[in-house]
């Protein structure tokens, strides 16, 4: 019933080369389905399935900037401002010209994907820090641009109305509607991610982190791939923006600013870089530890602040956990969850002779 | 070694009157060397004679300051990098230079960067062209595995292998790219004799097996003047001898600046 690998053979290099190298990987993948597809649903309210749509927006995301921070070693603080760019043009494009989501989608995803790679020329000259002051740079002009045109913000506050998601001529309307339209999409970037980081653009995004020069001698075009690391980075960016947009049910700038960048950081730093699974679990963490943190304090909480500030401390709460929580990991565990989530996994493979 | 008699071999790689300051350190000064195709041809000279940096010049990293570089007839002097390796330039690094974490296997896929062609949205896809693809590529690596016997390492990331081995996986990736043109910085430095024994066989096959022209910069003179068909010396940027090793051996001027060296 533990899944070891003796006994299994790779006869053939596509055997070696799969997603899931055990049976057991099928098997567990399988279950997850069954799992988000037809058990959650059935079993959980409209508020539970809120907080997975919320999460499963996120993933998006964070695997879009840890493909640019993680795989490629370039690092953006605009990443929410790409979202932003996902979430107008997807927003204009529904209300203008009524276009559904499977258009909105990836027009907003290659809008964004436009913007971030002029965003990420600078990164064919600088590294480091000054590459993160130039997309910060980014993040503050693309605010500002939103919020001072109304012929892209909508003029009102800076936001657009968006109209429900309509699939076959049903409108999405309850949480567990949109579940089954955000899921689907967020499971989609997961496997294209699974997939672009095992073949030769990921590979090649590696070698780009590891060591640029041997990279470049190696015939990879460092200029090229930089520029098309932020460009994939910024199209995950500008999908999860337009599904944050479904979500809420408005484009408004205000729901992606730097703080949302930075929570993007936090998730690929506390979950893991340059891994999937981490990306996906750093989502899921930082998307629920402020309802933890919330729903501890309703219950706990109480007992030691006033009710009137509660809500107060509660924010400055969520700010003091993730800088620490960051520091943290960068310190003591710099491969994230994804790394603890494999030390328990490689102790269960080799259990019970684990000495 | 049987190039020397070949009257006419054609040459594979020209340096032509290069030179390369570094503020005001001349590290090469119009040196030129003539690499005949199929040859193994080896760059000695003290520490800081600017082997390195020449070598750098010919797979692009630096542009020389004055001079060209001819690949194959083909002035490549202003010529990236990347597309260098496209021409069938490769190499391996004097302080190795390996992308740490990814397996030995991922690594010299990486060698494959330039015959592979998969673009982004077949590598989002995957299974079809892209996967079809991988295991073409995938075939040859492995017979590089074979070849430098990796094949216990293939899922070991590169970082973590012992020096000796890191050599070996960074001669596999060059060799990856099938290049028609190795250059080798040092890749005997630090070995022991077992080791080095090894790789100098590796060395010969390639250039017997494969027809690779080899520029081989190292300092132990047994395995230069053992293997080398041609030898050149550099010493304080210049170029101060060329020939046979024999003959080279022999040069006054070269005992003239080893000693030199060594009395420093
Ligand atoms: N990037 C650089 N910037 C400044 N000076 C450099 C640079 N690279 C090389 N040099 C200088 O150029 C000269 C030649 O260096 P090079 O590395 O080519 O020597 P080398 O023959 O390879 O020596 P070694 O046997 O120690 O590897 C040295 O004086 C070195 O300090
Ligand atoms: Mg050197």
């Amino acid at each position: 019933m533990f899944h070891r690998e003796s006994g299994y053979y790779k006869t053939t290099y596509k055997a070696d080369m799969a997603l899931f190298r055990l049976p057991i990987g099928k098997v567990a993948v399988g279950a997850i389905a069954v799992i988000f597809f037809i058990i959650c649903p059935m079993i959980f309210d409209e508020y539970y399935l809120s907080i997975i749509n919320i999460a499963a927006i996120a993933v998006i995301g964070a695997l879009g900037l840890n493909i640019l921070l993680g795989y490629t070693g370039q690092i953006s603080i605009g990443h929410a401002a790409f979202m932003s760019v996902g979430a107008y043009t997807a927003a204009n494009m529904a209300v203008s010209f009524g276009w559904p989501f499977w258009l909105t989608v990836p027009a907003g995803g290659c809008m964004a994907a436009l913007i971030g790679t002029i965003v990420g020329m600078p990164s064919l000259r600088v590294k480091g820090l000054y590459l993160a002051i130039a997309t910060l740079a980014a993040q503050f002009i693309i605010e500002w641009v939103l919020n001072h045109t109304p012929a892209i913000s909508g003029g009102i506050q800076a936001s657009i109305e968006m109209p429900r998601p309509v699939f076959f001529g049903r409108t999405l309307e309850t949480q567990a509607e949109l579940y089954f339209f955000i899921l689907p999409v967020c499971v989609l970037a997961i496997v294209a991610t699974l997939n672009l980081v095992r073949s030769r653009i990921g590979r090649a995004f590696i070698a780009i982190r590891d060591q640029d020069i041997a990279a470049e001698i190696i015939g990879i075009n460092v200029y090229r791939y930089k520029l098309l690391a932020f460009a994939i980075s910024s199209f995950y960016a500008g999908v999860c923006g337009v599904m944050y947009t479904y979500y809420f049910g408005i484009a408004n700038y205000e729901a992606f600013q730097l703080p949302i960048s930075i929570d993007y950081l936090a998730m690929c730093i506390i979950g893991g870089l340059g891994s999937v699974l981490g990306s996906i679990f750093g989502a899921v963490f930082v998307t629920l530890l402020p309802i933890a943190i919330r729903i501890f304090m309703e219950n706990v909480g109480v007992f030691f602040v006033d009710g009137v500030y509660l809500a107060q401390v509660i924010a400055q709460m969520r700010l003091i956990l993730f800088g620490g929580l960051i520091i943290l990991f960068l310190v003591v565990e710099p491969d994230g969850l994804n790394k603890l989530w494999q030390n328990i996994r490689n102790y269960f493979r080799i259990w019970p002779f684990s000495y | 070694m049987s190039a020397q008699s070949e009257e006419s071999a054609r040459t594979k790689l020209k340096i032509d009157q290069v030179s390369k300051n570094f503020g005001g350190v001349k590290a090469v000064t119009q040196v030129s060397l003539d690499v005949p195709e199929g040859t193994i041809f080896s760059i000695i000279g003290p520490n800081g004679a600017g082997k390195t940096t020449l070598l750098n010049m010919v797979s692009g990293f630096y542009h020389p300051d004055e001079g060209s570089i001819l690949l194959d007839s083909q002035d490549v002097t202003r010529r990236k990098p990347n597309e260098r390796a496209r021409l069938g330039i490769a190499r391996t690094f004097q302080n190795i230079a390996l992308f740490q974490g990814l397996s030995v296997l991922e690594n010299l896929m990486l060698g494959r960067h330039v015959h592979m062609t998969s673009g982004v949205l077949a590598s989002f896809l995957y299974w079809g062209p892209a996967q079809r693809e991988e295991v073409v590529h995938r075939r040859r690596v492995e017979e590089i595995i074979d070849f430098l016997k990796l094949a216990d390492l293939r899922q070991q990331p590169a970082g973590e292998l012992a020096y000796g081995l890191r050599k070996r996986v960074e001669l596999g990736r060059a060799l990856a790219v099938d290049p028609t043109l190795l250059l080798l910085d040092e890749p005997m430095a630090g070995m022991n004799q077992e080791e080095k024994e090894e790789m100098v066989r590796y060395v010969l096959d390639v250039n017997e097996e494969f027809g690779t022209t080899i520029v081989l910069i190292e300092h132990d003179m047994g395995v230069v003047m053992d293997i080398s068909d041609y030898v050149a010396v550099l010493d304080q940027g210049e170029k101060i001898a060329e020939g046979v090793p024999d003959a080279v051996r022999a040069d006054p001027t070269v005992i003239e600046a080893y000693l030199g060296a060594d009395h420093e």
